[in-house]
């Protein structure tokens, strides 16, 4: 795979993390009932991040959920690799909550729609946002993100890769072709 | 009628001939055997580079006919022999009915004039329907053609009544083939007992049910000074027990089947039931001490134990599946395998193994034997030939054999039995009679 | 390449993320742990462990294996195992249908590969089989393409629970190699240990085998165990004992005790755990004989994990069943 660019560096992933956290607070006044809750892997690190940043403005604690949505894919049986499972963490009852679903790349929107299938087995939130660092378009589902860090149009040979330091040795997005 | 056969490395044991030699035939009888040999026939056979043997002797076929003829008949059983090298076969009793009366031979004999591609000779049951409570006429039956007689399957767990059959063969010019296994040992045992059993959690055969029961015919051969050839040997301690009692003089023969020199136990850890027999396969100390005994002339002869069995036998739970495998093809190819190939015996000596001891044992003076005036059962093998052994290419009504797609180096081309030319490799097929 | 596929194939680029294994599943059946390596087994192990988080949340059911039929073909009567294993398959959302021997075409002669294929014609997707006979799952499972779980096969393996042991004991004690346990009862036909050697010392785990000498089979030590007689040299050492039935009620008439010779020399009682390690885990795959080859209070007491055991049954064979469905075929890139 051959790097075309960078899209985000360190601070644009800082920077799109703490607008993200503004626009959430904007749009969800009631910061009581917020809860987040990040796709495995990097939604998770995304997720804290953002509950961090908004911990820091709202001064209340954030409840953060990991969800692994590898038991509601509908592409188990066609998937090149096989998924590693690994559980879901939801420590708290999510119904009535102001749920804030996170991920790093939106894509054909299928993950989306196996983690809402998931979130409704769990509970009745309020309301489900959606906040993703990338959205590189090519939607195979009418789902559509509520805070977006940067949207990149790509092309469908091109692969975003969404390194963050707690899994990877930096914080970055760069944009690869296959 | 006369066939030449020309050039061929002729192997007797007999008269421990190994060398290049013509082969005359006429009459159904080798007439002559010398060194370039001028005479003209309509028939010659080269067989430069082959070697030249008396035909293989099978003293332990299980042809199923009469009752089972859906796995196997004289017919099949005989043309499987013959592509195999075979020129004769013993029948075994254990059909249905079983060999038990003068009627039950004639019947039989009948079918073999009829059916039969090579020699047939019949082993008599010792008991009615092989119960192990009456005695047959023994007299009788031999008179009507039985070599031996055994109840193949079954051992006479009465003592007297062993002591007594024993008696009765000898006073009648014959001999008891002994199938030994003491079912108070076996009893619903389907492999050898050992780790491999354990592992897999099947019942295990012990060596004693086997080797007790050794022990306790050739005591009471020695004791009513009788022939007695213990049918397939597969555990070293039974060759133990056979080599004492030779060195002490007791008229004890023995044969061992080609499986228990050429798998393990292990074969079956797959649950592979054509890996299942009886007695079962044995440990690697009891390959190597069988390969050993007929090295050494512990064991006398190799015979195929040929025991055919239909697909609904053996496609079944492992503990539910017949017990045997087919033999009758594979004989001479995994012996030149397993002890030829492997420099354990010469040539020569494989061929004492399986056409002149089993002649000698049987009582077959003409047969065994490439000697003038002798009978003309010859096989020419070529001993370079590579070759598979395939699903396809079996003779036998069943295929229950764990040796499928096997390897194997050396392969029967022409067999000649009685004269005539019933066999060649070439044409893959046995020829009409 | 989908978002999804991405995402994946990205997280194993980064093995160890969260110290979960990354073996890839191939196998199309889980015939026994003698045919799994250590990291198959941990794989099964790893994956009960997100199972068993399933069974915690508020609607226990995932819709995984959604579409697929799941056949439990049993040959002997087993109520845990089955229902164990009907619930799983029914948390992951799969179709379930039950054969037993009584009142089926299994009982009119029909062989057991011809029932196979049969339930193969009809679209079966997973045949879990309990049988009587040692071999019966991996014939069946030759003769098939479908998979074939093997829920108990003659006296040879029980996969599932060894793994559930064994899924019990990592939880107990965190780490298996090195651990100390011991088996004991009627070794020489049981399933149960014969599985649980297999795992446990592919994990490491030092494994003494004990019941009276004519219930050990011929050639174990070969296993790699320790063998003995003595009830008390069996739990001297052990971090853990499994304790396994008693089956008087076997039909062979094979050299057995009487239940109360047994409950005298062999028996798992509080007096001989007295001279156990202070924390020992005491198991049984059951059902129990109590008074038999164990006592009621030990069975119910602090050291027990019976009722444990039987939970993380139903996490395992979640896993098992998750994971034969999605083996991968062919080679991996």
């Amino acid at each position: 795979m051959r790097e075309k660019a960078k899209l985000l560096d360190k601070d644009g992933i800082k920077n799109a993390v703490i607008r993200i956290s503004h626009e959430i607070i904007e749009k969800n006044k009631d910061t009581e009932n917020l809860v987040i809750i990040g796709i495995r892997n990097r939604g998770e690190y995304l997720a804290h991040r953002i509950a961090e940043s908004i911990e820091n403005i709202v001064k209340s604690r954030i409840p953060v959920g990991i969800l692994d949505i590898t038991l509601y894919r509908d592409d188990l049986t066609e998937v090149a690799e096989q998924p590693v499972l690994k559980e879901t963490i939801i420590s708290f009852d999510i119904t009535g909550k102001r749920l804030v679903l996170v991920d790093d790349v939106l894509f054909t929107g299928r993950t989306i729609r196996c983690a809402m299938d998931q979130l409704i087995d769990f509970g009745r939130p309020r309301v489900i946002q959606l906040a993703v660092l990338i959205d590189r378009g090519h939607r195979e589902l009418p789902i559509k993100a509520d805070y977006v860090g940067k949207n990149v149009p790509t092309s469908l040979n091109e692969v975003i890769e969404v390194k963050l330091a707690e899994v990877d040795d930096r914080d970055e997005v760069i944009i690869c072709e296959k | 009628m006369s066939i030449l056969i020309k050039n061929g490395r002729v192997i007797n044991p007999a008269t421990n001939r190994d060398g290049i030699f013509d082969i005359l035939i006429e009459d159904g009888r080798i007439s002559e055997i010398s060194k370039n040999m001028g005479k003209k026939t309509r028939s010659v056979i080269d067989a430069n580079d082959k070697i030249v043997a008396p035909g293989v002797i099978d003293m332990h076929v299980h042809l199923r006919e009469p009752g089972r003829e859906d796995m196997e008949t004289v017919a099949s059983g005989t043309r499987a022999a013959v592509s195999g090298g075979i020129t004769s076969i013993c029948a075994m009793p254990n059909t249905y009915p079983a060999l038990d009366s003068v009627n039950a031979i004639k019947r039989l004999k009948g079918i073999i004039k009829k059916d039969a591609s090579n020699n047939v000779f019949v082993i008599g049951a010792i008991t009615k329907g092989r119960k192990g409570l009456d005695l047959v006429d023994m007299a009788a039956m031999r008179k009507e053609g039985a070599l031996a007689f055994s109840d193949d399957g079954n051992s006479l767990g009465d003592e007297a009544l062993m002591s007594e059959s024993l008696k009765m063969a000898g006073g009648n010019n014959a001999f008891l083939i002994s199938h030994c296994e003491d079912r108070n040992i076996s009893k619903n045992g389907v492999m050898n007992e050992g780790i491999t059993a354990t592992k897999l959690g099947l019942r295990g055969i012990p060596k004693q049910a086997e080797y007790e029961f050794v022990e306790r015919d050739i005591r009471l051969a020695e004791k009513t000074r009788t022939k007695i050839h213990i049918a397939h040997v597969s555990c070293k301690e039974s060759i133990d027990i056979i080599k004492k009692a030779k060195t002490k003089g007791v008229q004890v023969t023995a044969e061992t089947a080609p499986h228990y020199f050429s798998l393990t136990e292990e074969a079956c850890v797959t649950y592979d039931t054509r890996t299942k027999m009886n007695p079962p396969l044995r440990a690697l100390e009891d390959v190597e001490a069988i390969k050993e005994a007929l090295r050494d002339g512990t064991i006398d002869v190799i015979a195929s134990d040929h025991a055919p069995h239909g697909k609904h036998d053996k496609e079944v739970e492992f503990d539910f599946a017949a017990f045997g495998i087919i033999g009758l093809e594979t004989l001479l190819p995994l012996a030149i395998a397993a002890l030829v190939e492997k420099k354990m015996i010469s040539w020569m000596k494989l061929v004492e193994l399986v056409s002149l001891n089993p002649a000698k044992i049987l009582g077959l003076s003409n047969k065994g034997n490439l000697s003038p005036g002798k009978d003309a059962d010859i096989i020419i093998i070529d001993p370079l030939a590579n070759w598979v052994y395939t699903k396809d290419s079996i003779k036998s009504k069943s295929k229950n054999t764990p040796f499928i797609n096997w390897k194997f180096k050396g392969k029967v081309e022409t067999v000649i039995s009685g004269g005539r030319e019933i066999f060649t490799g070439s044409a893959g097929s046995v020829l009409n009679l | 390449m989908t978002e999804m596929k991405l995402s994946y194939a990205k997280n194993s680029e980064v093995a160890g993320v969260a110290d979960k294994n990354t073996t890839v599943w191939t196998k199309k059946d889980l015939l026994g742990l003698e045919y799994l390596s250590k990291e198959e087994i941990e794989l099964i192990l790893d994956d009960a462990e997100s199972f068993k988080e399933v069974l915690a949340r508020p609607l226990r059911k995932v819709p995984t294996l959604r579409g697929k039929t799941i056949v439990n073909l049993f040959y002997e009567p087993s109520t845990r195992t089955r229902i164990s294993f009907e619930l799983a398959a029914k948390r992951l959302s799969a179709d379930v249908i039950n054969i037993v021997k009584e009142g089926s075409s299994i009982q009119k002669g029909e062989t057991l590969i011809d029932t196979g294929r049969n339930l193969e014609a009809l679209k079966a997707d997973i045949i879990v089989v309990r049988h009587n006979c040692s071999g019966a799952a991996m014939m069946l499972s030759r003769a098939l393409n479908i998979s074939v779980v093997n829920a108990g096969d003659g006296w040879h393996e029980h996969p599932t629970q060894a793994l559930l042991d064994i899924f019990t004991l990592r939880e107990k004690l965190k780490n298996i190699r090195g651990i100390n346990v011991s088996i004991i009862g009627d070794i020489a036909h049981s399933r149960v240990a014969r599985s649980n050697i297999w795992g446990l010392t592919k994990l490491g785990a030092s494994v003494t085998v004990c019941a009276p000498k004519e219930l050990i089979p011929s050639g174990i030590e070969k296993m790699k165990v320790k063998v003995t007689d003595s009830i008390d040299e069996a739990i001297k050492d052990a971090d853990a004992i499994n304790v396994l039935r008693m089956q008087f009620e076997r039909d062979e008439a094979e050299a057995f005790p009487s239940k109360i010779e047994y409950f005298r020399t062999f028996g798992v009682t509080e007096e001989r755990l007295k001279k156990a390690k202070k924390n020992i885990i005491v198991m049984h795959p059951g059902p129990i004989n109590r008074g038999v080859e164990m006592a009621a209070e030990v069975a119910d007491g602090a050291n027990s994990v019976i009722l444990e055991q039987v939970t993380n049954g139903i996490a395992i064979r979640m896993a098992v069943l998750y994971l034969v469905a999605h083996a991968k075929k062919g080679k991996l890139v």
